[in-house]
């Protein structure tokens, strides 16, 4: 498959998104609101669950099946106040020693006056930062568009997983063709030259694994594609499990600051 | 065709006489973009590029704003890392080649430390000269690596923002950079580091969403664009025109995002204020 091709199968309109994994992988799911400061993003999903007897935090991007629910969650693209449930729920995990299980699903955080307003750029950098600091495991599983910053925002931790055919960038191929090149219908060529694929950002070793796909893509059966993304949560938390705080720390600290190109060493 | 007889363009175009033009040695004056006022570079120069009518302020050299808060006590930190074109992007090393010559540094963030009014400190400056500042993967390196030395030498770390962004050439790497300077301030934080963030013209997009909005203080100069999406994207999306003053560091102040906005004159003496505070008791750790 062409980039273009998956970038075509991460926004498939059939796409499983954040709920339907949540409702295969985990028990007892408990849906948990608000940022306690202004509202209740709808776009960032998040809550307390129970994944195979082991209590965990569950956060994740959440796109609309259809027009009424995407306005209500506004296509997935989160404002502030998504970001900073997320935060709080990643505390309270924190606090309880629960795991926290993220899923990437955005285009990208909104582009909005309200969102910049009430400082976008600041809640995704404190997620950042303050993700980088919690004593918990933290495993982040891209499933559908990994969209820039507003993805970022939510998947700083131990173990950065990618379902085949997601894909992870700095920018959307059509932003970066109108950007570089000033013509957006160019957007396939752009998708081929900024390696955005899961198979692309193993190779660049910024993901841990990439999660395989079922026969035609995620939305065939989801079923069997929880139990692929099942088998790969399962084997991230055993890995992590047993480590103390600072080896948690110092491993997280040591996987980001190798993200260097080896030109530089 | 018809039409090019009602369309009366220039068929001429006027020309200078040469000796006019040597007359005039290119950049000794400069007109103020916000008053139209023309003055003599020199006289703006000494005024910390801050325009002595209006005081708007005009984009200022990486090595110029290093010179003024630290004079000759500047040590410069991995000067010579260069970029490799990762991801082989077509053209990008001859862009790199071309902002290396336009600005004398090679690349957008120039880092090391110094003494600010007898006060040490590390310091990071960005310069939006080069690639418009953005960040691939070497600011992102050289930023993380100023951390953490000061880290190690348990002294504050100072950063001037100026950046477009990511680096497109350099696509997802470029976004990595994000995580990875956020996540060297974390263990920064955590030792107890002194973090003063200073926000200039411009500091958007990936910048602003990560390391420029992590001070402990976070400060601006007057008039910078500083903003997480562009302008004319959010006017496209939210489909309505935006004030004029959106995404300028007073409105971000009015929304309670920065701790001050800061004439260019007094960032010397706010800055060895906030260091000086940080040497009794508390501080560096």
């Amino acid at each position: 498959m062409s980039p273009w091709d998956r970038v075509q199968m991460a926004r498939h309109p059939e796409r499983p998104t954040t709920l339907d994994y949540i409702e295969h992988l985990f028990t007892q799911f408990l849906e948990l609101h608000g940022d306690r400061y202004y509202g209740d993003d709808e776009a960032i999903v998040g809550g307390i669950a129970n994944f195979e007897g082991t209590p965990v935090t569950v956060i994740g991007h959440q796109r609309g099946k259809d027009t009424k629910e995407n306005i209500r969650r506004n296509f997935g693209m989160p404002h502030p106040e998504g970001y900073r449930k997320a935060l709080r729920l990643m505390y309270q995990a924190e606090k309880f020693n629960r795991p926290i299980i993220t899923f990437i699903d955005t285009k990208g955080a909104y582009p909005g006056r309200a969102a910049e307003e009430r400082g976008q750029s600041e809640a995704i950098a404190r997620n950042l930062r303050e993700m980088a600091g919690l004593t918990v495991p933290i495993i982040c599983v891209v499933i559908g568009e990994g969209g820039s910053g507003g993805a970022l925002g939510i998947s700083v931790g131990d173990r950065l997983y990618m379902l085949e055919n997601s894909t992870y960038s700095v920018i959307s191929p059509e932003g970066a063709a109108a950007l570089l090149w000033k013509d957006s219908n160019l957007a396939q060529k752009a998708a081929e030259s900024m390696r955005i694929t899961s198979y692309d950002l193993k190779e660049l070793d910024i993901i841990d694994e990439v999660i395989e796909e079922v026969q035609g893509g995620a939305h065939r059966d989801i079923q069997k594609q929880s139990e692929a993304i099942r088998d790969m949560i399962r084997r991230g938390l055993g890995e992590l499990n047993g480590l103390t705080d600072d080896q948690l720390l110092d491993q997280r600290w040591e996987k980001y600051q190798k993200l260097v190109p080896s030109q530089l060493l | 065709m018809l039409k090019d007889i009602f369309n009366k363009k220039k068929k001429y175009a006027t020309v200078t006489k040469q000796e006019e033009r040597d007359d005039v040695p290119e950049g000794l004056m400069v007109k103020c973009p916000s008053c139209r006022e023309i003055f003599y570079r020199k006289e703006i120069e000494k005024n910390l590029m801050v325009c002595p009518k209006c005081d708007h302020h005009h984009q200022i050299t990486s090595r110029d704003r290093i010179e003024h808060l630290m004079g000759n006590t500047f040590e410069e930190w991995d000067e010579d890392m260069v970029s490799e074109n990762p991801l082989e992007f077509p053209g990008y090393l001859e862009k790199l080649d071309k902002d290396r010559e336009k600005t004398g540094i090679n690349e957008a963030v120039v880092t090391g430390k110094g003494y600010i009014n007898g006060l040490e400190t590390a310091i990071a400056v960005m310069d939006s000269r080069f690639r418009m500042g953005s960040m691939g993967s070497v600011v992102g390196e050289k930023i993380s690596q100023a951390v953490e030395r000061a880290r190690e030498e348990q002294i504050p770390f100072i950063i001037f923002t100026a950046s477009g962004g990511a680096r497109m050439q350099e696509g997802v790497l470029s976004l990595m950079q994000m995580s990875k300077t956020s996540v060297a301030l974390e263990r920064f934080a955590r030792s107890g580091g002194l973090f003063i963030s200073y926000f200039t013209n411009p500091t958007t997009g990936g910048v602003s969403a990560s390391f420029a909005s992590l001070g402990d203080y976070n400060f601006a100069e007057p008039g910078a664009l500083i903003g997480f999406a562009g302008r004319r994207i959010i006017e496209q999306t939210i489909r309505e025109k935006l004030p004029d003053d959106f995404q300028t560091a007073e409105f971000l102040f009015k929304h309670g995002q920065l701790d001050r906005v800061i004439h260019r004159q007094d960032m010397k003496q706010v800055l060895t204020d906030v260091l000086d505070l940080h040497q009794v008791g508390g501080g560096v750790r």
